[in-house]
Formats: structure tokens, C-alpha cells, sequence
């Protein structure tokens, strides 16, 4: 996303002038459009205008209009993003206050007004503008008769495609259904590599299973690559890595991350530092209780000590379209800024972000214990019953 | 309040639809599953199974241990003792094993029978076979023991009423089996927690040793201890010594082991005692295969399983759940043999007309159309808790097995921790639970609704395993169904 201009006010009141270049943008747009914030764009509109006959036609016209946001819907396999709100602007065209709905496109400059800039919104400009490396990858984990094909930008985990194949199982005197129940899987594998990955972003290419089929898979790639003489495919080997994972199912991905065998290529992802830092969470939970939280009554209780060092949070709290949350969790993370804590801002789009939305959506690594914060909450829980 | 507006990922097959069995069961319907068979030609199944049980009980037998304990040799070495291998096909084997370098896996070629396994050396799924001995007969489930297949080795559990648990007695080869990691110790809990009781330990490989007594002696104790803690009767478990190489023990008592005065694992097997069957509750059949193609002819679609509670007879219309796609018993094999009818414990083959193959997937149960399984995305469930790395918080994300299928879910609630022996809550709303525990919680599939029963209604179909990244980290039963469809 390229940055035009941007102006704040001393209240914090602003605007942003944004220039969205791909799919990951739309999804940093999403993130930081809220209820009553306003939004200019081009847009198409249908006119209808009545001739002087009386018979109507209608014209789709494109046109710059403003509009207070009400509502916001994301589609990440298209890459849509729909705001629908009322709209505010002079125009010739259209009636003050009547409802339109935007399409946000990419390669066109857009506005966003923002009656406060918190920090967090600030943040996200900046995250979305920075030229940092892309790593786009490709991941395919599957188990016999099914298989995920994902891709991971530094903020999504999209599921491309989902395969799934019953394969019949072996029979005393009979394995042909079997073995053919398998070709027929590695072939529709197959089929969705060559329609879905483009090798010119992608970087690297993980083939993740329990067991051996992520070695057959892989075989049958590249003896049907030989056979159709597909340089492309050839070409790009290298970039193909098999790693071991316990399932096909798309949470699976979590362990294929923290394999040491990508490391280097998914080094400064946004995705595996984001599994890292749940796994030091669950592993101070198991090791040292007292000072691992989740759930935002506790982690407010911890943060009122100023004992939190490392604060997860996912942006899905801060899409929140009450405005009296966000500052809640906007507050919360200023907090444990100023006493020198760390705060992670987990995508909901990545495995791991889903995970820790599961678990509340917030939690706290502490740098002391404290085990007061359970007995306060046992205290209250039998006062209640 | 703002959306998340996904379109439907697209995927090849596509997933059941909601069923019928949104309406919570008993909700009767209006035709009788067998009104397509003429009155005249419908068979008495409960004469008939009176009349069978003069015969010799059925019992279906699962074959569990560690990777390499040798539990396919051991079996295929049984199988060929018996007779149901020709020499010819032994030879050849024996002779084809040798050149590729795996002459030692000859008889384990008798339920290995894919080219992988064979190259490989390894079993990867169940493999189905049938013996009697002299009061008992057995359908054979020969399970694979690498980490990696536990998912099939569940399947073919969960149809199981008695185990045989094979040992490497070898220098090392208990050891690796038996550490944290091992699966000689995951596959017992497995078992003991898909309801298997009886079983057999067979202490095999000890020819490599000589024989030598202190080490069976070492191994039955070790053993013992961990098998009383995952909760299996000392009643209800034997040990032998054994080899599957050499075929000492296997069927009648070796002259080379003095020391062993009991039966031989022949003897063992036979004593087994046949559960008792439910056969009067509405149908339920365990879809554990199926493929295009009808027995013997091309037409239909063929599906496998054990019948786990009532009986099934040629002419029967059964439904598909989920989906609730109705069909018709065309033909029916009970343990490779064609049959009219099947009663609970059976493991059948069956030719079905009136089903889209689409319609079926893996861990679809076949039923009574009038008294469906219901179908569930939301139930509460009571679980022992494992040995884990990372404490269950809410949220924690598993892979359900049940019966053949497994899906990903999360336990979106720890609603109480309960005392393992009295079942008293000693804790609501626990932040999380740690090895050991016994606890209910509330659980929520992530992709799909599966059939599900309460663990009251169907022992079967109500219990549960919980997985995550290759650890089997709890185990249960299902204790209430909160949502019923999609």
C-alpha cells in the first residue's frame, strides 16, 4: 500500500489519503475502517434518469463519493471489500443520505477520515506502507483422501482450495481400488498446483503429512512435470520442501511453522513469529501458571500491577464497532506499552491468530507471578454460586 | 456490527448437507425399513441369530503394539499355521521378500499387501482377515504401529472386542516402545478407552534371547503396572511368550520354553469371551470403506463395517447419515462370506442401490431410517486427560476421531474438573486442565456436524479421542448433544 498524504489534526481527528496495490492491503483496510468513520472513493453508482418519452434507463456511473461507514464485509478468496454506509457528499447525482455501497478497488486512490487516530489505527497505516519482504509461500498439508492447499501472505492464511477424496481402503486380496484411490488424489493435488500457484510470488512450496504421502505427492509432481515437459514446474524444484506434520487438516500448519527446516525462509514472517509467541505463552502456562493469563478481566488484573511483559491481542477486538471496547483494548495496549511491556497484534487470518481468538482473543505472559489474580477470581466465582 | 462475508471455499466433493436428523431422534417417519421386502421373504433375524449362536460366537480381534513388534509376522505366521495360506503362496513370499532385500517380512506379506508396505516393510492401514479356532470365530484387524497411521489404528479399535498387544521382548526394542513417546503405551490407552477389556500381551522376539525368562518376567511386571493404571482388570489380561519368526508358542505350547506352563496363544485367543450384543437397539453401522461398485458386479456403490448395534437383512432400506439419503441392502457379505442377514458385532460388506456415492464419507453411519443418529456440531463430553506438553485452555484446538473418521474441532469450554473415582465437580470453570484429569467439557466441531449418539445410548458411536499434533492428549465419552444438524 503506497501512503499519499496524512493529515492530523492536534485532537487526534485526521485523514489518510491510501493507494492499495494488492489483496494483502484490502485486508489492512478492513483493520482499520470502523462505524462512523468516512471513506472517499471512486465508485460506480446506477442512475436512473427519466427521458423526456417518460421511460426510465438506468446508467452505471463512476463517480467520487463520500460516505459515513456503517458496515464492512471482507471476502479474502476474492479479495472484495464492501462498505456500505450513507452517504455525505455534495453530488449532482446522488441525494444526500441515501445509502450506497462501495467497492473498494485496488490501484485507486481512497480517503480515510477518522474522528481519532489511536494508536493502533497509526500502527496499521504504517504496517500496511512498509515495504518489508514479502514472503509469499504455498503450503499443502494433507493425509490420505484429503489436502489443504494454502497461501500465506504476512497477514492471511487462505485455504485456496480444499480436496477431498474418499479413498478406499485396502482389502484382503485386493489393493488395485486402494492404489488407484490414491493416483487419483495425487492427480487432483496435481492439478490444483498448476492452476493456483504462481511460482514468479511464490517462494517456497510446503508439501506437509503424516506418514508418506507428502514423498508421493511430490514423486508424482514432478514424473507428471517430466511427462508434460513442464518447465515451469522444473524450474522452481528447489523450491519445494516436505516437512512432517500430523494431519491434513488446516491446523496443522501451526507445527509445519515452527519446523526448523523453513525457518529460514519464513525467518521474519509475521506468521511464524506468531506461532512462536503463542507456543511461549502455552509453555509459561504449563511451566509457571501464575504468570500466564487469558481472558480480559485477568489481563486487565495483571496489567493493574504493570506485570505484563508480552500482551497478544488479535485485530479482530479492535474491529469491534463499539467504540467504548476498542478503547478498552486500545488503552490496555498503551499501558503495557508505558511500562516497558511488548504487544503483539496477531492477524486473525493466520492459524495461530484463530487460536488465540478461541482462547478470548487476548492474553499476557507476565514478568512476575501472581497468583492473587486466580484466588480473586475463585473468591468471586463462589460469592456468585 | 461489522462481517466477515466469506464465500463457501471451493472445494471437489462436496459435504453433506444438513440432514433430516436436524429434529432431534425418535421422530418417527412414516415407512417401515423393510416395506420393499415382501412379507413372505423377510427374515426372523432374531431365529436366525438363536440358531447361529449355536454355531461358534463371533468376536472381532485387534492386533496393537509398537512400530516393528512384530505384529503382522505374528499373525501372518498364525494364518499360515492354520491353513489359510498355501505353501505355494508362502514360497512366494518368502522368495520375493528376499529380493528386495526384506526376507524376514515373509509372513507379515499375508496382510501386507500393498506394494508400499511391502517396499517399505511397514504396516500403514488395517488389514482384514478371518481364522476360527475351536470354540471361537474371529475377523482379524491387523493394526498398523507407526505414529503416523494411529488414525487407522483407531478405526479398526473402535470395531474390536478383544486385543492382542504384541511387545518387542528383544534388547531395546520394550524399551523404545515403552518410553513416553512409544506407542506400546498409547495404543493400550487407545484400546482401554475405545472399550476394549480382554486382552492378550504377547512378549514376542524372545528366540533372539534365548528364551531367557528374567527378561519376560521384567517386561509382564513393567507392563503390568502401567495396564492396571489405564485402568484394565488383571482379570481380563494374559501374557505369553512368543515368537512369530520361528512360530514357537503360536499355536500348540513350544518344547522350547519349559519355563511357560500356560496355553499357547491359539488356546489364549479362543478363551476370549464373546460381549454381549446389542441387538435389539436400532440399527447402527460404522461405514469404515466404501467404493463404487457393487460385490461381484459393477453396479451400486459397496459399503464396509461392523454392525454396532442391531441387525440388517438383504431387502432392508437403511439411511446415510449424515445426508439422510435412503438406500437398499442389494447384496450382503458377513467376514467375506454371502449372508441375508447381519447382526450386531458382524463385520459386513455390503452392496447398496439408491445412494450417490457422493453422499457418503468417511465415519458416515448407516441406520434405522425411523430411529436415525442424530448428527451433532456442539455436545458436552467427560475425558481423562492425557500426558501433555501444553495445558488444555479454552479454545484448544484437537483433531476428534471417532469411529473412522476424524475431524478438526476445538473445546470451546472447560466447564468443571470432576474427581476420577466418586465423579463429583471438585472445580467449576477451570482456566485449564493438566495430565491426568478427569473433566467435562464442551466441545464444538470446526468444519462439519458428524454423527454422534450420548455414550447412554450407544457405547459405540458415543465415544470420543482427542488429538493434537500427533498425541493422542484425551480421551471420553459423549455426554449430552446441544446442537442437533448443522
Amino acid at each position: 500500500m503506497k501512503l499519499i498524504n496524512k493529515t492530523l489534526e492536534k485532537d487526534a481527528s485526521g485523514h489518510v489519503t491510501l493507494y492499495p496495490e494488492e489483496l494483502e492491503d484490502m485486508w489492512h483496510v478492513y483493520n482499520l475502517i470502523s462505524k462512523e468513520d468516512q471513506i472517499k472513493a471512486t465508485t460506480i453508482r446506477r442512475l436512473q434518469s427519466e427521458s423526456s418519452t417518460g421511460s426510465t434507463t438506468s446508467q452505471r456511473t463512476r463517480m467520487v463519493l463520500t460516505i459515513t461507514v456503517e458496515s464492512v464485509d471482507f471476502d479474502p478468496q476474492v479479495g472484495l471489500l464492501r462498505i456500505n454506509g450513507r452517504v455525505t457528499s455534495e453530488n449532482p447525482h446522488v441525494k444526500m443520505g441515501s445509502y450506497h455501497t462501495i467497492d473498494l478497488e485496488l490501484n485507486r486512490n481512497f480517503t480515510l477520515y477518522k474522528p481519532e487516530w489511536d494508536v493502533i489505527a497509526l500502527e496499521r497505516v504504517e504496517d500496511a506502507c512498509d515495504v518489508t519482504k514479502q514472503a509469499d509461500v504455498a503450503a499443502i498439508v494433507c493425509q490420505e483422501g484429503l489436502a489443504n492447499v494454502c497461501f500465506l501472505t504476512q497477514h492471511m492464511t487462505i485455504v485456496k482450495q480444499r480436496i477431498e477424496t474418499p479413498i478406499p481402503r485396502k482389502r484382503k486380496g485386493s489393493v488395485t481400488n486402494h492404489e488407484k484411490g490414491l493416483q487419483r488424489f495425487y492427480d487432483q493435488i496435481y492439478q490444483a498446483i498448476l492452476r493456483l500457484l504462481n511460482f514468479d510470488i511464490i517462494k517456497a512450496v510446503i508439501i506437509a503429512s503424516p506418514g508418506f504421502v507428502r514423498e508421493q505427492v511430490y514423486q508424482y509432481i514432478f514424473d507428471q512435470a517430466v511427462k508434460t515437459d513442464n518447465k515451469v514446474l522444473m524450474e522452481n524444484r528447489s523450491k519445494f520442501v516436505l516437512i512432517h506434520s500430523s494431519s491434513g487438516h488446516k491446523h496443522a500448519l501451526n507445527e509445519v511453522m515452527q519446523d526448523p527446516a523453513i525457518q529460514s525462509k519464513l525467518a521474519d514472517t509475521k506468521a511464524a513469529s506468531e506461532v512462536q509467541a503463542l507456543e511461549d505463552f502455552y509453555k509459561m502456562l504449563n511451566n509457571d501458571p501464575d504468570r500466564a493469563f487469558y481472558g480480559i478481566n485477568h489481563v486487565l488484573k495483571a496489567d493493574a500491577h504493570g506485570a505484563i511483559g508480552t500482551l497478544l491481542v488479535t485485530d479482530e477486538l479492535f474491529r469491534s464497532a463499539d467504540i467504548a471496547t476498542r478503547r478498552r483494548y486500545v488503552d490496555l495496549v498503551e499501558s503495557v506499552r508505558n511500562t516497558g511491556g511488548e504487544v503483539r497484534v496477531f492477524s486473525s487470518m493466520h492459524v495461530s491468530g484463530e487460536q488465540l481468538n478461541l482462547l478470548s482473543g487476548v492474553a499476557a505472559i507476565l514478568t512476575y507471578p501472581l497468583p492473587d489474580i486466580e484466588m480473586e477470581d475463585e473468591e468471586e466465582h463462589t460469592e456468585q454460586n | 456490527m461489522q462481517g466477515l462475508g466469506f464465500v463457501k471455499k471451493p472445494t471437489i466433493k462436496l459435504s453433506a448437507a444438513s440432514t433430516p436428523a436436524s429434529t432431534p431422534p425418535d421422530t418417527p417417519r412414516s415407512t417401515s425399513p423393510l416395506s420393499k421386502v415382501p412379507a413372505a421373504k423377510r427374515i426372523n433375524v432374531m431365529e436366525e441369530y438363536e440358531k447361529r449362536s449355536g454355531e461358534k460366537p463371533k468376536l472381532n480381534l485387534v492386533v496393537i503394539g509398537h512400530v516393528d513388534a512384530g505384529k503382522s509376522t505374528l499373525m501372518g505366521h498364525v494364518l499360515y499355521a492354520l491353513g489359510q495360506v498355501n505353501d505355494r503362496t508362502m514360497k512366494k513370499y518368502e522368495r520375493d521378500a528376499q529380493k528386495i532385500g526384506k526376507g524376514s517380512f515373509a509372513y507379515a506379506w499375508v496382510l501386507d499387501e500393498t506394494g508400499e508396505e511391502r517396499d517399505r516393510g511397514i504396516t500403514m492401514d488395517i488389514a482384514m482377515n478371518s481364522f476360527e479356532t475351536d470354540h471361537r470365530s474371529f475377523t482379524l484387524l491387523d493394526a498398523p504401529g507407526h505414529r503416523d497411521f494411529i488414525p487407522n489404528m483407531i478405526s479398526g479399535t473402535a470395531q474390536a472386542d478383544a486385543a492382542i498387544l504384541v511387545v518387542d521382548a528383544s534388547t531395546g526394542g520394550f524399551e523404545s516402545g515403552f518410553v513416553a513417546n512409544g506407542q506400546t503405551k498409547e495404543h493400550a490407552i487407545l484400546a482401554r478407552s475405545l472399550g476394549v477389556q480382554q486382552m492378550i500381551i504377547a512378549v514376542n522376539k524372545l528366540d533372539t534371547l534365548d528364551w531367557d525368562q528374567g527378561r519376560y518376567d521384567e517386561i509382564v511386571e513393567r507392563l503390568g503396572i502401567f495396564l492396571t493404571q489405564a485402568g484394565f482388570r488383571k482379570s481380563n489380561l494374559s501374557y505369553i511368550p512368543v515368537s512369530g519368526l520361528t512360530g514357537e508358542n503360536l499355536i500348540k505350547k513350544s518344547k522350547l520354553v519349559p519355563w511357560y506352563q500356560g496355553p499357547s496363544l491359539f488356546e489364549l485367543i479362543d478363551a476370549f469371551e464373546p460381549p454381549v450384543r446389542q441387538l435389539d437397539k436400532p440399527l447402527r453401522i460404522g461405514v469404515t470403506d466404501f467404493f463404487k461398485g457393487g460385490i461381484g458386479s459393477s453396479s451400486g456403490v459397496s459399503a464396509g463395517g461392523t454392525i454396532d448395534a442391531g441387525h440388517v437383512q438383504v431387502g432392508e432400506q437403511l439411511m446415510v447419515v449424515p445426508g439422510g439419503e435412503i438406500g437398499v441392502v442389494k447384496a450382503l457379505q458377513v467376514n467375506d462370506e454371502t449372508s441375508t442377514w447381519g447382526a450386531a458385532g458382524d463385520s459386513v460388506l455390503m452392496t447398496l442401490t439408491g445412494l450417490d456415492i457422493m453422499n457418503l464419507s468417511s465415519g458416515c453411519v448407516l441406520c434405522n431410517p425411523l430411529h436415525p443418529v442424530p448428527v451433532s456440531s456442539t455436545f458436552t463430553a467427560q475425558i481423562v486427560v492425557f500426558d501433555l506438553k501444553v495445558p488444555i485452555t479454552s479454545g484448544y484446538p484437537v483433531v476428534l476421531h471417532h469411529q473412522s473418521l476424524d475431524e478438526p474441532a476445538s473445546i470451546i469450554k472447560l466447564i468443571s474438573i470432576l474427581d476420577k473415582s466418586t465423579g463429583e465437580i471438585t472445580k467449576r470453570n477451570p482456566r485449564h486442565l493438566s495430565k491426568g484429569m478427569t473433566a467435562k467439557v464442551k466441545i464444538q466441531l470446526t468444519n462439519r456436524p458428524i454423527p454422534l449418539e450420548t455414550f447412554k445410548d450407544n457405547k459405540q458411536l458415543g465415544r470420543v479421542m482427542l488429538r493434537k499434533a500427533g498425541e493422542t492428549v484425551a480421551a471420553g465419552v459423549v455426554d449430552e448433544i446441544l446442537t442437533y444438524g448443522s
